[in-house]
This record gives structure tokens, C-alpha cells and sequence, in this order.
């Protein structure tokens, strides 16, 4: 599957729930050919912006679309990787701030 | 003024960290990366006590900068410690 096919298939339905692709459609595409390198990486589409453990059972929270998009865009409006982001983002309507991690401390891997 | 050192924890995926390395190429500022997914297991787990010692939440990008240490693409006070 290619950038295309992926925004294609994911951008009608994630909107029906509320959540928008970024305006900024190069970090779009960036993010989308991220999420299929670990797909063919790990196998499962886990977020571009956290260090996954190869461990489905473990990274079953950070797989794309996250555990934490929802309180992140309701928060900042954007989730931590700044893929899906609400309408007030994307018109400026509210302040791009940096998103915190919200994942907890003992979910990360440590190897 | 002697030119700080400047490293970035990152992973090869994240926007972020590629947005943090552009601003430094950008402003042509030398700088070391490691990208820590694309490191063995072995190796993961010795940089990953590194980050955590610098970056207790262990997220990426951790950006440090001479003595300081900033965590995430926060372009203001990447651009302040680097007066750039």
C-alpha cells in the first residue's frame, strides 16, 4: 500500500469521528510513509513519533491511531504526532502547541 | 564564542525529530543524531538509559544542547540556546 491508498482509506472515516489530517500535507505524507515502514517494520502500524518494543501486546497503545489521541486532541488539538489534529487546529482557531507524551512511564520499552 | 555541542536522540520515523534536524541544517549548525529504532536490542537498551538520565520520559526527540537538555521540536528554546 502506497501514501495515497492509505490517506484515502483513512481520511473519510477518521473525519467521520472527528479527526482531521493536518494542513500541512508534506508532514502528512511523512507520517503516512512512516506508519507503512513499520508496518513492514514490525508489523502493525505504530506511531512514527514513539520507540516501539517489536512486542504487539506491548505497543497495542501506541498503535496508529493511538491509545492518547483522543485526550491529546481534545487537550492541544493535535495527537503527539501531529498527524490527526480538530478543525480549530487546522483553521488556527487555537495555538499549535508542543503535545507532552502522554504515554505512561512503565508502557515505554526499556529493552 | 566556542560552538556548543549538539546531539539528538531521535527515532528515523518521527516528524518531529526530522523537523529538528532540518532547523539545524537549516541554520547550519553541526550536530551528531542517533536513531534509536534503528539500533539492535542490545544497543537500545544501553541508549535508552542514557535518554533516561537526560529525558526521564524517555521521548523522543531529546535534544541536547551544551548543558541543556530539551525534549520534543520546541523550535523557541531551540533557537534560544543556540542564540540563533
Amino acid at each position: 500500500m502506497d501514501t495515497d491508498a492509505l490517506y484515502e482509506k483513512l481520511k473519510n472515516f477518521q473525519e467521520s469521528k472527528g479527526y482531521f489530517f493536518n494542513k500541512d500535507s508534506e508532514k502528512v505524507n511523512e507520517l503516512l510513509e512512516a506508519l507503512i515502514t513499520n508496518k513492514e517494520r514490525y508489523g502493525y502500524m505504530v506511531c512514527p513519533c514513539r520507540l516501539a518494543s517489536g512486542e504487539q501486546k506491548d505497543d497495542r497503545d501506541i498503535i496508529c491511531p493511538c491509545e492518547y489521541r483522543e485526550p491529546d486532541v481534545k487537550e492541544f488539538g493535535s495527537c503527539y504526532c501531529s498527524l490527526y489534529v480538530s478543525i480549530e487546529w487546522n483553521k488556527g482557531e487555537i495555538s499549535h502547541e508542543y503535545v507532552e507524551e502522554r504515554r505512561p512511564l512503565e508502557k515505554m520499552p526499556g529493552f | 564564542m566556542t560552538e556548543k555541542d549538539v546531539k539528538i536522540f531521535s527515532l528515523s520515523t518521527c516528524s518531529h525529530c526530522k523537523s529538528s534536524k532540518k532547523l539545524f541544517d537549516e541554520c547550519s549548525v553541526q550536530y551528531d543524531f542517533i536513531d534509536v529504532d534503528l539500533l539492535d536490542k542490545e544497543e537500545k537498551g544501553l541508549i535508552m538509559k542514557d535518554i533516561k538520565e537526560l529525558n526521564p520520559r524517555c521521548s523522543f526527540p531529546t535534544i541536547v544542547i551544551g548543558d541543556k537538555v530539551i525534549v520534543g521540536y520546541r523550535e523557541d528554546q531551540i533557537r534560544e540556546a543556540l542564540k540563533i
